[in-house]
């Protein structure tokens, strides 16, 4: 599978969409999905909460394990995508539209420090060795 | 070097995930464990267990060190064929692994063990049969391989396959086997449904397995067989019992047997040890998944209790997460419990298992 080039991405295999308003949307790769198998439970941060860079902020679980999921970049969380409550699997479906969470960045200069699509394939090419 | 069955390359041929499992290079899925999970209660999928290990045990006083050796009582086994499931303990009383013995004939046993203790089991049968029977033949069977068939159709498609074998175990009982030329079929398994575990030469394995899938069979694998048997209420070696545990506080009191006269290795540690724990079955109330290692928080009789899941996960049948924990016998069916996950307190119910038989939810 391609990993959109048009995403920022972390060395712990979320996905960020810097969207036109300035917010920014947020799911799991994926590559992700793949090491976590079936998705049965998805818990997710509650709307208004201030998240810092790399803080926990949501839980993906699979039949095989739980994965905590990392603040990306700092901000407000301004919605989250409930549906994956009781429909995780869609995480497995389509990864890149299943979104997680979307934040108001408190500092979008964060932003540049995440991985292109070219650096996150480089990663995952560096993991399988 | 990972050890390898001899389904290595027909896994891989499938598109399965590997993963070490204890030292065996094993197919964790073939894509979604939930799909091969439904499939079994629903239809028929397919196993490799072949690393898991048969041991003959031949010569005229098979079943006198048997009795011994294990713990229930192999004096069940009246008709060939027949099959017990029991625990092999140290003389402490702990659990050295849980087995299934087939009786083929009074100077022919067959054990199959767990694949992680299959080399201390072998060391502790021989070391056993030396003191106590040392005319006894022990022999690993590393030259077959073993699948598990099972699902409400596992018998039908294992008929299509082998010719004859409809004739030879329509009239199987559960936990009755038989020999039918280069196959050993037993109706037994590890999923809470009907089927079969078949034992047969190594070279014979890829053909049956290519066989049973082009009748349909879909194959499974470890992530699908650990859900399915949590859901069936068995339990795991090394995950739920292991030497430092009492059969009688892992939910398998039904398997020995203390009444008869027989003496066998472990019965006096556990007449001196009556069980102050028990295993339970959970359901989780709230939001959540239950995992192994977990801690269970119970009110009893105005008093708390502590215990341990041992086994968790979410059940696919159920679509609730379900484990079996290990605590304080005064805990009993309906009393509420709570499970610390992460940061959080979530509720459970303490319910009789097995979760799900026979394709139907019971809790």
């Amino acid at each position: 599978m391609s990993i959109p080039t048009d995403l920022k991405y972390t060395n712990s295999h979320e996905w960020v969409k810097p969207e036109s308003d300035g917010t920014v949307t947020i799911g799991v790769t994926h590559h992700a999905q793949e090491l976590l198998g079936d998705m049965v439970f998805v818990e997710l941060p509650q709307v208004g909460r201030e998240l810092a860079q790399k803080e926990e902020c949501a839980v993906a679980e699979s039949v095989k394990a739980a994965a905590d999921v990392y603040a990306p970049i700092s901000g407000e969380v301004i919605a989250v995508n409930s549906d994956l409550e009781s429909e995780p699997e869609k995480i497995n479906q389509d990864s890149y539209n299943a979104w997680l969470f979307k934040l108001k960045p408190s500092n979008a200069a964060e932003l540049d420090g995440l991985l292109d699509a070219t650096g996150y394939q480089t990663l995952l090419e560096n993991e399988q060795h | 070097m990972l050890k390898m069955t001899p389904l290595n390359q027909a896994h891989r041929d499938m598109n399965a995930k590997m993963v070490d499992f204890g030292g065996w290079d094993m197919p964790l899925h073939y894509g979604s464990q939930l799909e091969e999970h439904h499939k079994v209660r629903q239809d028929a999928g397919m196993f490799d267990v072949s690393h898991m290990l048969p041991v003959d045990i031949k010569g005229e006083n098979t079943r006198v060190f048997l009795r011994q050796l294990v713990a229930n009582n192999v004096d069940k086994l009246s008709i060939p064929g027949k099959a017990l499931y029991t625990c092999m303990l140290t003389p402490q009383g702990g659990i050295i692994d849980d087995l299934i013995v087939y009786f083929l004939s009074e100077s022919w046993f067959r054990i199959v063990v767990n694949a992680g203790t299959a080399e201390k089991d072998v060391a502790w049968i021989l070391k056993q049969r030396d003191a106590i029977a040392p005319e006894l033949e022990v022999t690993p069977r590393r030259d077959l391989a073993m699948i598990a068939v099972q699902g409400p159709n596992a018998r039908a498609k294992v008929w299509q396959v082998i010719p004859d074998a409809q004739a030879a175990t329509e009239n199987l009982k559960l936990f009755q086997s038989t020999v039918l030329s280069q196959y050993f079929i037993a109706r037994t398994g590890y999923t809470g449904e009907d089927g079969f575990e078949i034992i047969l030469p190594v070279d014979d394995a890829t053909a049956f397995w290519k066989a049973l899938h082009a009748a349909g069979v879909a194959p499974a694998g470890l992530g699908a067989r650990d859900t399915l048997r949590l859901e069936a209420g068995m339990n795991l070696y090394g995950q739920d019992m292991d030497e430092s545990t009492s059969p009688l506080a892992s939910g398998l009191t039904w398997t020995v047997d203390l009444k008869s006269e027989r003496d066998f290795i472990g019965k006096q540690a556990l007449l001196d040890n009556p069980a102050t724990q028990q295993l339970i079955g959970l359901v989780l109330l709230d939001r959540g998944v239950l995992r192994g290692h977990q801690t269970v928080v119970a009110q009893h009789d105005g008093n708390e209790y502590q215990g341990e899941i041992t086994s968790g996960g979410f059940s696919p049948t159920i679509n609730q997460s379900i484990a079996l924990a290990r605590i304080a016998s005064q805990i009993s069916i309906d009393d509420d419990v709570s499970v610390l996950v992460r940061d959080k307190k979530l509720r459970a119910k303490v319910v009789k298992y097995p979760f799900v038989r026979n394709g139907k939810a019971l809790v």
